[in-house]
């Protein structure tokens, strides 16, 4: 990560994304640019598609058309596990933590995709909690620890893009604010970061652009400085 | 001479062994069934058959090439397991995504082809296998005779049994196992190559069944429908135990093992049916089984 962060680069291209579970039609037609380094939202009422869209990113849905260029490599055709060693990381709505392993099995489990990702110490500093209770088993953890090792765990990957979906959901203030903490400390570091959030108010002062995106499609994009003179325009998606 | 409940000693602890050889045949199966069936959800009909491959391999092979009862011990489970793998690679996952019924009828068929091919071939009156010259006789325990062939079966399943709960507890790839087991897909978004892990769990439930077969060929009447009467057995085991619990498939397979063989004691009649009483009665009370999870 010491390398100067080139934020021209495309580290994400979506272009013309349709997806489908079974037969209903999810994502329609999306396109969706994200440099380097950048932290970008999808806004959206919840069946907007919006995690749908990280899903898809790492072919976790039914069928995809369209392209996703991720580094210059179009991953339509990649199984999740290649799109993974690309240097993607994707911490799930549902958290996935492996109930029958303990913290720190949990947190080792993600195989190192690319160097230059932190090492346990490192983490276990910015997650003392997860120290303490690193012997704990998964299904003894609380919401909030459960969604710090989710995040910690796809940290020590190296992977240099992540797909965070939702990861305020149901937490206490004061781990939302952690957790923005964490946000702002890995956009220093120069990882690009996709984030499904429902909570605008976290995402407002972190991301540099929104995707706003209604009925499987993108709707609206501001960035960070329209957002004050689009405001009642995005209320007006957002239903708040 | 000694009596137990009017029962001597000696016909009470000759019936326990056997049952506790019988369960350490039962604990290798159902272990095989368990592992199998955590990652890949299905239920592997065809286990009796490749237990039987695993017997039946380690016959022929001595018969055309000489090969020794040692050898076959690696060699039978390395062949059988690839078979295994190809069973996985060509078969299974291609009706991975359909309803868990389908690939348990798939299994089903596969053993009635391999069973039925070699009926063709050798029969079903038994071939003979004669075991190693060091296992010969056996020891005076005072109170009953223990062959040593029986003592090593024991043995060696047990640490079989004992190294794969190990592996699947205590290691890395393990944990790559129980993981798999709770959310195959989020694995595969991690980089880890889960249809290969897929196909090697299979391969490596297949090995312990064909494991179990190798050591089952000096002992048992080895033919092409062995493996038919078992597996119901350990279908019933498996069920007691819980699906897809490593230790409660050990645990229960043993356990089983001496309930058969103490039935055979003071009931002989019932000796056939008393672990599917225990299944209904367990099924009843327990319906996740005995180490399995609540539902």
């Amino acid at each position: 990560m010491s390398n100067p962060v080139d934020r021209e680069y495309e580290q994400l291209r979506i272009s013309g994304l349709h997806a489908f579970y079974g037969e209903s039609h999810i994502l329609h037609g999306i396109n969706i640019v994200v440099r380097r380094g950048e932290l970008v939202t999808l806004l959206g009422r919840n069946g907007a598609g919006r995690s749908t869209t990280l899903k898809a990113i790492m072919n976790m849905v039914g069928k995809r058309t369209g392209s996703i260029m991720i580094n210059g490599t179009d991953t339509l055709s990649c199984a999740p596990h290649q799109i993974a060693r690309l240097g993607v990381g994707y911490c799930p709505e549902h958290r996935g933590i492996f109930a029958s392993l303990n913290v720190q099995e949990n947190l080792t489990l993600p195989p190192v995709v690319r160097s230059g990702g932190m090492g346990l110490e490192e983490i276990y500093n910015m997650f003392p909690n997860l120290y303490e209770r690193r012997f704990s088993q998964g299904s003894k953890l609380s919401g909030g620890e459960q969604q710090m090792l989710a995040m910690a765990r796809i940290l020590r990957t190296g992977a240099n893009m992540l797909l965070l979906d939702e990861i305020t959901e149901g937490l206490a203030p004061v781990i939302v604010q952690k957790l923005g903490e964490v946000l702002m400390k890995l956009k220093a570091k120069g990882l690009t970061i996709i984030l499904v959030e429902q909570n605008f108010h976290f995402a407002a002062p972190l991301a540099d652009r929104h995707y706003v995106m209604e009925h499987g499609q993108i709707v609206e994009e501001i960035s960070a400085d329209e957002l004050e003179a689009k405001q009642s325009l995005l209320n007006n998606y957002l239903g708040v | 001479m000694d009596m137990i409940l009017g029962v001597p000693i000696a016909v009470l602890a000759g019936q326990l062994l056997l049952g506790v050889i019988n369960g350490a045949f039962y604990a290798l199966l159902s272990l095989g069934l368990a592992v199998i069936f955590g990652l890949l959800k299905i239920i592997n009909f065809a286990h009796g058959a490749l237990y039987m491959l695993g017997a039946l391999t380690t016959v022929v092979m001595f018969d055309a090439f000489g090969v020794n009862y040692w050898v076959s011990l690696f060699l039978a489970p390395i062949l059988v397991g690839f078979v295994g793998v190809l069973i996985e690679y060509f078969l299974l996952r291609r009706i991975a995504h359909e309803d868990h019924i389908y690939s348990l009828l798939l299994t089903f068929g596969v053993a009635l082809v391999i069973q039925g091919v070699l009926t063709n071939i050798y029969g079903v009156s038994g071939l003979r296998y004669s075991m190693p010259d060091v296992f010969r006789g056996g020891v005076n325990l005072g109170f009953m005779f223990l062959p040593y062939y029986r003592a090593w079966v024991i043995v060696i399943a047990l640490l079989v049994c004992f190294g794969t709960w190990f592996m699947i507890e205590k290691t890395k790839l393990g944990s790559y196992l129980r993981a798999g087991t709770e959310d195959s897909q989020l694995m595969q978004g991690f980089g880890i190559n889960v249809p290969l892990l897929v196909s090697l769990t299979y391969g490596f439930g297949v090995m312990l069944a064909a494991f179990a077969g190798v050591l089952a060929a000096p002992i048992y009447s080895v033919s092409p429908v062995m493996g038919g009467n078992l597996l119901i057995v350990v279908f019933a085991v498996v069920v007691i135990g819980g699906m897809g619990s490593i230790a409660g498939a050990v645990i229960t397979g043993l356990l089983m093992g001496v309930i058969e063989g103490f039935t055979k004691v003071f009931y002989p009649e019932g000796a056939s049916a008393v672990i599917f009483l225990v299944m209904v009665i367990v099924l009843l009370i327990r319906p996740s089984g005995l180490f399995g999870k609540e539902a």
